[in-house]
Formats: C-alpha cells, sequence, structure tokens
C-alpha cells in the first residue's frame, strides 16, 4: 500500500499550492495516473479519502485521468500502444519494447474555492 | 518551484530546507486563513492574490461589492475554478534521489538497492558478498525492514556497518530515509548495498538514489514473478535467481523465468547465484566490479 505514502505526498502538494495561491478549500483534485506504473488507481482513491482529512482536500473528490501505455518496439522502429508490462508489440509479437508512455503519476489540476 | 519537480541542480537543499520547516507552517497558514474567511479585506486580498495568477477569470466576472462577501461565500461554487498544477506526485522523493545520487557520486560510492519478495534470500546473500570483499573493499549496508534489526545484526557479524532504517507501517524506503542513513554512515570509495524492505510492489515507485535496482527471485517462487510484478523487472538492471543450489530438488524453469523477465526488460542482466554453496557469487561480485568501473568512467 504504497498508496498512502504517494497519497500523502500528494496532500503535500496540495498544502503547497494553497499557500502560493491562497484559495480556501479544494472540490476536485485531478490526477493522471499511467497504466504501466506502479500505481492501482483503487488504492489510490481509498487512501486519499483518509490521507486528505484534516486537509484543504478534505471531502474532495480524486478524480483518476488514466495515460495509456505507449512504447517503442526496436523491430518495427515505432510507437505502439500496449495495454500493460509485458505484453508482446501488437504488430510483430516482439517483447523488444522499450516504455515510453504510461508511467506517469502527476497532480494535473484542482478546481477550488 | 522547480525544486519540487525535480528539475533543479543544487535546489534540493532548499527544498529539504522547506521539508524541515514541516506542516506545521502550512497548517498555520491554514487556520489563519479559517479563522480569518469573514473579513471583507481577506476576500478582496483573496480575488487579488488570484489575479497574479492567471486563472482569475471566474473571480473577475463576480463584482465583490463590500455588502455581498456573505452571498459570496455562502454560494461557494460561484467562485469554484480549475488551477493548472502539472506537478510530478513523487518529485519530492525524485529531488532527494537526485540528491543522494550525487552525493554517492562525489563520494565514489556505487549504491545497489536490493529488491525482491519477502525471504528471496536477500540477506543471505548479502552475507555471503560481503565475507568475499572484506576486508579488501569498503562496503556498508542500510538494512530496511519493517518491524526487527535482526537483518541487521546479522550484517554486521560480518564486520561490515550496518544502519537499520525501521519503517514501521511503511512498506518501502524513500529517499529521505537513504539520505539520513548515508549522512550516518559515511561511506568512502566503496559500496553502499540497500536492502530493501521485502515488497515487489511498493519500492518499485521509490528511487533511492541508487547506480542501480537489483532484483532477487528465488527459484522457490513462481516463473511468472516478472509478469506479476512487471514494474520492479522493468526498473532493475540485474536479475540474481537465487537458491539455485534447490534446484535439483524442484520442478522449476528457470529458462522460463528468465524469458518472462525479458518480457517485460528486454536488457536486463541475469546471474544464478546460492548463497549457500557460493555458486554464482563470483560472477555478481564481477558484475558490481564493472558496475563501479563504469559509475566511476561517467562520475
Ligand atoms: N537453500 C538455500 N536457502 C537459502 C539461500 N539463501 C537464503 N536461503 C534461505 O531463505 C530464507 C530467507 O533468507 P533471507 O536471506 O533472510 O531472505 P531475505 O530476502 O533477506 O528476507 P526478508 O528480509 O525477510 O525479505 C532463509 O531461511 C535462508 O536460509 C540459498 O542460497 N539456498
Ligand atoms: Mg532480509
Ligand atoms: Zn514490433
Amino acid at each position: 500500500m504504497h498508496e498512502i505514502a504517494l497519497c500523502n505526498s500528494l496532500v503535500d502538494l496540495i498544502r503547497d499550492q494553497q499557500r502560493q495561491r491562497g484559495f480556501r478549500r479544494v472540490r476536485r483534485v485531478i490526477v493522471e495516473v499511467g497504466v504501466l506504473g506502479h500505481v492501482d488507481p483503487h488504492a489510490l482513491d481509498f487512501a486519499f479519502d483518509v490521507e486528505a482529512r484534516n486537509s484543504p482536500a478534505e471531502g474532495a473528490v480524486l478524480e483518476i485521468r488514466e495515460i495509456q501505455g505507449r512504447a517503442w518496439c526496436m523491430d518495427c522502429s515505432r510507437l505502439v500502444t500496449i495495454a500493460r508490462r509485458g505484453e508482446a508489440c501488437p504488430d510483430c509479437g516482439g517483447f523488444g519494447l522499450i516504455v515510453e508512455q504510461g508511467e506517469e503519476l502527476r497532480l494535473k489540476e484542482l478546481e477550488v474555492i | 518551484m522547480c525544486g519540487v519537480c525535480g528539475c533543479g541542480k543544487g535546489e534540493t537543499r532548499l527544498e529539504m530546507g522547506e521539508q524541515a520547516q514541516g506542516h506545521t507552517a502550512h497548517d498555520h497558514r491554514h487556520h489563519d486563513h479559517e479563522h480569518d474567511h469573514g473579513h471583507t479585506h481577506h476576500d478582496h486580498a483573496h480575488v487579488h492574490h488570484d489575479h497574479d495568477h492567471d486563472h482569475s477569470h471566474h473571480d473577475h466576472s463576480h463584482p465583490a461589492p463590500a455588502g455581498d462577501v456573505h452571498s459570496l461565500r455562502d454560494d461557494p461554487s460561484r467562485r469554484a475554478h480549475l488551477v493548472s498544477v502539472e506537478q510530478d506526485i513523487l518529485g519530492k522523493n525524485n529531488a532527494l534521489a537526485a540528491h543522494n545520487r550525487r552525493h554517492f557520486n562525489s563520494h565514489g560510492v556505487l549504491a545497489l538497492n536490493l529488491v525482491s519478495s519477502p525471504g528471496a534470500g536477500k540477506t543471505s546473500l548479502l552475507v555471503a558478498s560481503l565475507q568475499r570483499l572484506l576486508p579488501g573493499t569498503t562496503v556498508a549496508v542500510i538494512e530496511g525492514d519493517q518491524e526487527t534489526s535482526a537483518d541487521a545484526d546479522r550484517i554486521r557479524a560480518t564486520g561490515a556497518p550496518a544502519i537499520q532504517v525501521n519503517t514501521g507501517r511503511g512498506c518501502h524506503l524513500d529517499a529521505a530515509m537513504i539520505d539520513e542513513a548515508f549522512h550516518r554512515l559515511h561511506v568512502q570509495d566503496g559500496i553502499l548495498f540497500i536492502e530493501n524492505v521485502g515488497n515487489l510492489v511498493c519500492p518499485a515507485g521509490f528511487d533511492l538514489g541508487e547506480a542501480h535496482k537489483v532484483v532477487i527471485a528465488s527459484v522457490t517462487e513462481g516463473e511468472d514473478k516478472p509478469l506479476k510484478y512487471p514494474n520492479m523487472f522493468a526498473a532493475s538492471s540485474l536479475m540474481l535467481v537465487s537458491k539455485v543450489d534447490l534446484l535439483p530438488h524442484l520442478d522449476f524453469d528457470v529458462d522460463l523465468l528468465i524469458a518472462n523477465a525479458r518480457r517485460v526488460n528486454p536488457s536486463i542482466a541475469v546471474i544464478k547465484v546460492s548463497a549457500t554453496t557460493g555458486e554464482g557469487i563470483d560472477r555478481w561480485l564481477k558484475w558490481i566490479g564493472a558496475a563501479r568501473d563504469m559509475a566511476v568512467a561517467s562520475a
């Protein structure tokens, strides 16, 4: 459950934002999560509700936007889409893939009042 | 705020300074804010503040005459707006890991982050390695464990300095723990082994500043481990297949394990080892030597 630690960092970032921008509360937290990364969206959602208590984001909705996995196929010399790690290139069936996108874990936007 | 996203050089210190101030500073502000919010001048300041940030369109559309403050407060949806942040959630850890990496480089230290499932043989392998490396090579060990110090005691019995980091309910080491432990160890021109918490999921996301992650997969686990925990195998430079002395007694397909590891990481190196018989330990130490030479060359 490293999602607890991740939500801790997320709430820290939100406090930084509050300090810089001076909003009162956060109503919606929009994060981008790559489908090839190490984060379980359900665990993240659960952990967020707990970690956001007594913070400006208490009670806020966590909106998770998935980012699809893209990898460079060394055999086809082009970018292909994969749903998870360990999946073959959809074109050549090979595993010579270098992941280029899909590991993101980013606080994108806040809806604040 | 480049220190937060980890891109700034030499800003890590600042970042740590901020961390040292900790949440109390933030909480304070939060409290003041709450106490103040009924004052008219505060709401004005609020609007003005937003004005500086390019996200003020909503605020502009709501004139705030002195008598109308209450209605604004009572209907918060009228002031709700989106602010763009675009920050890596692991940014602070990544910045500290970058700091550790510079620190290791400037001390001539090769740091290796050993990861595995619980009981795959990390400590046994370390003990076998240290017995061969000492006394000729400078070594130190950081032991991550949720509760006990048993592993650090096993390491110290070899004569190597070891620091135990108990993570409590935390299921992984992070860069801040390594920073603190390394300052206490003070290694120079040597090898720093970091035994992470036995867990193939959580440590994958936390860069410690190591030169390489080394994943240990024992032959008593399934051949599909790399496919079940792909991020750890993808992040590792080397897979040590451990406890190979047990192979004659098991129905375990080492080639399938290696093929699965290469499905998620085509460039991962593989060495078969046994801490019990010593098989493969020399090859592992040679791999470490090559990694040291490379680290020195690029430092
Ligand atoms: N047969 C055999 N057993 C081994 C070998 N290496 C470790 N073991 C046994 O495996 C068990 C776990 O070994 P450890 O070295 O404590 O494993 P670990 O990965 O450090 O465990 P945690 O720190 O608890 O995650 C012990 O009972 C060891 O004796 C090996 O090479 N061969
Ligand atoms: Mg151990
Ligand atoms: Zn292909």
